[in-house]
């Protein structure tokens, strides 16, 4: 029996329902405007050249002969960007970081993975652009690769960046390294907590380079006008973003940058990072026209940001009742290119679900000769948690203790402090645990050739700013306007918000996401913030509506503000009962008593509530081809308040999907030359609906107080669990302990036959 | 360059005149020639099912037919699925059951849907997972999908 339960405490109006979203019929109909429907007149088409070699140092290109093909109006190199023409005496402390920006989007003197741009050509159609670039000429020196992350950190490996020196908590290295930087965390007595441990495993985990696999590839389209303005349109998840980075990157102010966020077909964090926008602008600024590019599948692949592959070694200790004495744990992440992996997070999120009063974390950022990293979905936190997880789960069948049981007795609660020193605030880890240990799932009987695993997830989610502007129009249909794009349904979160607070309808709320020329600066949509912070900001602004709203009837009723309250839409004088106007009848006057009323928010908030899921996978492995089908799955999540629950379910669902996918099939494969060798839909397999059960999901609602519908935000931590429940899972059917994703047929059988089964 | 040829075609019910040139895809045609930019790219080889469209009442994707092969067949898109009356009822079920979010594959999805229901009424659960294999969503994990399509089933 599947199921979708939400368990909430508190019950509202709009909040909590499930109204149909604001965009989706344009969706469904196919008239939404996503990036690449952009087509002004005159339109030329881009396509970027890029390196063959994952590792070469670029001794020269003639593009002579693409320039003189008919059709073709521009051709563009790293030369053609602000930063060829500054000195670093100019640049001073900002030499590398515009170095490493510039360089990323179209290599100068090296380059350092392969689809790294060299350069681009502006055409009349993609078909001339693409024969353009077999004509361009590039003098390569090929340098050896480095595409593994404890390689790359060995003395003698080839080294990405000659002034790349370790940051090693504040002190420079002395001498050249991938080794970006060097992050340590530690709390009470390590050494003490191991010596009071009963039992200590310690294992070594690894995961492959996987990417985020949204199915709409980069775009952009980019018009640099003759007055100056640059205007983009683009697909970002973030489009103050975009145009951070541009400026930085042309060297503009970033008002004489206009960024048109279009539909954005999933990101997942891989929509931050602005690949082509600065290309288009520049051909742009060549050809005096617009310019749009679409990457192919291969190059989203190839040249824009996965996630990182991952070693690391973790040790826990136990007392015999399966209270945890100390924990630690080394991880090395690869950034690819430009440093920046997010091993920051991983190390700080690694032991987040234990109250644990010894540990040490260290963390490595590392460089390769793979695309720049990006982030995607809780990033560095899932790679951490299947390798704590799986160790969990070994030390819970050594003490022969239930591993929600064993969780339970360790998990973090309001008041635990955590490794980097953060004391939680209230949180739900203990009533997810719980919940998951009542399900049905859980105390349903699994046996043959099945395994039950299970495993949680923390992610701390994000504040950061977020702007909202909200007009009452004189029938009373409020038009909102906010920077936040709308990857997954915040149009209609945001609308119920705005209209719980205004105590008026959904319908009554017209959302809209608009450019960086028309709301306030407002920060990505990512680390699970949106619902939350454009949240705030939403509910800000409709307070400010309210006591505008107030003020006019004061002004009508000739009468003291004071004297007037607003309940549940409806705008009313505290003693006299004949005086009360509903919010559409006195939208109505509001002509005739001084025009229209706007309401505006902007907010930075610090109030995120911290987000913790459970998931329970059951698994089948075949015992001859070691193919492994998940037969049942359930999450469950504290989401706060879910505000739209089926946009949270959709959450919840999506992320442990992708996470199945992470767990079984997906990883990049790189030959010696560092080439990946699987760039297509096709050979990096994602899940596709025949290879999957129902998602069952359990909302729990544990109120975060920094909201006042209590939204603690909810994309990311749902990819956190599942590779370590079903890993776990793996190991319960074969007796087999996976400690590499992902977890392939030949794995599977490669450990049977190690273990003498067949 | 190469030259173009005149094709003439049945789009969503309407004969319809383009010019093309041979390399170019239907799924080109259709975006760039046409216009009708519902049906979208997302991997322009065959993998993810993003610019399904119906032709001649089979599911395929336009970017694997070329613009000129659609010479005297029957083709219907995303902006044919509606009337004028109102939402087709697949369309109807996945806007209630929160079927789409970033909704990019949401056009092949309902397409693809679209022709199993129109062949098979009543396709139970497996069935519907089976058909939909050829397409790609990295959103939802498919599971509000097989519901919204299951809604529609006439299957109990």
């Amino acid at each position: 029996m599947t199921s979708n339960q939400v368990l909430s405490e508190v019950e509202y109006d709009v909040v909590g329902k499930r109204p149909v979203r604001p965009d989706g019929v344009d969706k469904v109909t196919g008239r939404a405007q996503y990036g690449d429907d952009t087509n002004l007149t005159g339109t030329l088409r881009a396509k970027v050249l890029r390196s063959p070699h994952a590792h070469a140092r670029i001794k020269f290109i003639d593009t002579s002969k693409a320039e003189a093909l008919p059709g073709v109006r521009a051709v563009i190199t790293a030369k053609d960007l602000p930063f060829a023409s500054l000195s670093k005496k100019e640049l001073g402390g900002e030499y590398t970081s515009l170095k490493f920006a510039s360089d990323h989007m179209m290599a100068s003197d090296k380059a350092l993975f392969k689809g790294h741009p060299v350069a681009a050509i502006a055409a009349v159609n993609a078909h001339v652009a693409e024969s353009a670039m077999a004509l361009i000429e590039v003098d390569y020196e090929v340098l050896k690769p480095v595409v593994d992350v404890r390689e790359a950190m060995q003395d003698g490996a080839p080294l990405l960046h000659e002034d790349l020196r370790t940051n090693d908590m504040g002190e420079t290295g002395e001498k050249p390294s991938n080794v970006a930087t060097h992050m340590s965390y530690s709390i009470g007595d390590l050494d003490k907590g191991f010596a009071e441990a009963d039992l200590v495993l310690e294992k070594e985990y690894t995961t492959s380079t996987v990417h985020q696999g949204y199915i709409e590839p980069h775009n952009t389209t980019a018009f640099w006008n003759s007055d100056g303005q640059l205007n983009l349109w683009t697909s970002t998840q973030g489009s103050f973003q975009v145009r951070g980075t541009v400026a930085s990157i042309l060297r503009l102010p970033v008002s004489q940058v206009k960024v048109t966020p279009m539909e954005i077909g999933g990101g997942f964090g891989g929509k931050i990072t602005a690949y082509l926008d600065a290309i288009c602008a520049v051909l742009s600024k060549k050809t005096g026209a617009p310019v749009k590019a679409l990457m192919t599948r291969t190059e989203v692949f190839e040249a824009s940001g996965p996630a990182p592959a991952s070693w690391m070694r973790v040790k826990i200790g136990v007392k015999n009742n399966g209270k945890m004495t100390a924990v630690e744990t080394e991880m090395a992440m690869d950034a690819g290119a430009y440093p920046g992996s997010p091993v920051m997070q991983a190390i700080v999120c690694a032991f987040a679900c234990y109250d644990v009063e010894n540990g040490k974390v260290d963390g490595y950022d590392v460089v390769d000769n793979k695309p720049k990293t990006a982030a995607y979905r809780a990033p560095g936190a899932p790679q951490a948690a299947f390798a704590v997880e799986s160790l969990i789960d070994e030390i819970c069948a050594e003490l022969n203790m239930d591993p929600i049981e064993f969780r339970l007795l360790n998990a973090a609660k309001e008041g635990t402090r955590r490794i980097e020193g953060l004391v939680a605030r209230r949180i739900g880890l203990v009533e997810c645990l719980e919940v998951a240990r009542d399900h049905d799932h859980y105390k349903s009987k699994i046996d043959g050739p099945n395994g039950r695993g299970v495993a949680c997830g923390y992610w701390p989610n994000r504040g950061f700013q977020s702007s909202v502007v909200m007009t009452v129009n004189y029938d009373g249909v409020v038009s909102l306007l906010m920077g936040s794009v709308d990857i997954g349904g915040t149009r209609a979160s945001i609308a119920q918000q705005t209209a719980e607070t205004l105590g008026i309808g959904y319908e009554d709320v017209k959302p809209t996401v608009v450019d960086t020329d028309s709301i306030g600066y407002t920060f990505i949509t990512g680390g699970s913030r949106t619902c939350f912070a454009t949240g705030l900001a939403a509910i800000n602004a409709a307070e400010d509506v309210k006591s505008q709203m107030i003020s006019r009837a004061a002004k009508i009723w000739d009468t003291n503000e004071d004297d007037i309250e607003y309940v549940a839409g409806v705008v009313q004088h505290k003693s006299d009962e004949e005086l009360k106007l509903t919010f559409k009848d006195l939208a109505r006057q509001l002509a005739t008593t001084g025009g229209s009323v706007s309401g505006r928010a902007s907010v930075d908030p610090s109030g995120e509530g911290n987000g913790y899921a459970v998931h329970i996978a059951d698994v089948t492995v075949d015992p001859d081809t070691g193919k492994t089908d998940v037969t049942r799955f359930t999450a469950v999540q504290d989401a706060g308040k879910a505000i739209h629950p089926s946009y949270v379910e959709g959450q919840m669902q999506g992320g442990a999907v992708q996470g199945i996918g992470w767990a079984l099939n997906e990883e990049y494969f790189f030959d010696d030359s560092g080439k990946m060798m699987n760039p297509t839909f096709l050979d990096y397999r994602m899940p596709i609906s025949l290879d999957l059960p129902m998602i069952d999901t359990v909302i729990v609602e544990v109120a975060n107080p920094g909201h006042p519908y209590g939204v603690r935000g909810v994309g990311e931590v749902a990819i956190v669990p599942p590779m370590a429940a079903v890993g776990n899972a793996v190991s319960a059917a074969t007796g087999n302990r996976m400690r590499s994703l992902p977890i392939t047929p030949g794995k599977i059988l490669e450990a049977d036959w190690e273990n003498g089964k067949s | 360059m190469p030259g173009v040829t005149q094709v003439q075609t049945t789009l969503n019910g309407e004969v319809i005149n383009f010019l093309c040139e041979p390399r170019q895809s239907l799924l080109e045609v259709l975006r760039d020639v046409l216009g009708m930019t519902g049906t979208k790219e997302g991997c322009n080889d065959g993998n993810c099912g993003a610019c399904t469209i119906i032709l001649d009442g089979r599911i395929v994707d336009s970017c694997l037919v070329l613009g000129v092969e659609a010479e005297g067949r029957d083709i219907t898109t995303i902006e044919g699925m509606a009337s004028p009356e109102g939402l087709h009822p697949l369309q109807q079920s996945f806007l209630e059951n929160a079927a789409l979010q970033c909704g990019i594959c949401t056009p092949g999805f309902l397409l693809a849907s679209k022709s199993l229901l129109d062949q098979e009424p009543e396709a139970d659960e497996g069935r519907i997972r089976h058909w939909l294999a050829g397409n790609l969503c990295r959103c939802t994990g498919y599971d509000k999908i097989v519901r919204a399509v299951l809604q529609v089933s006439k299957a109990k």
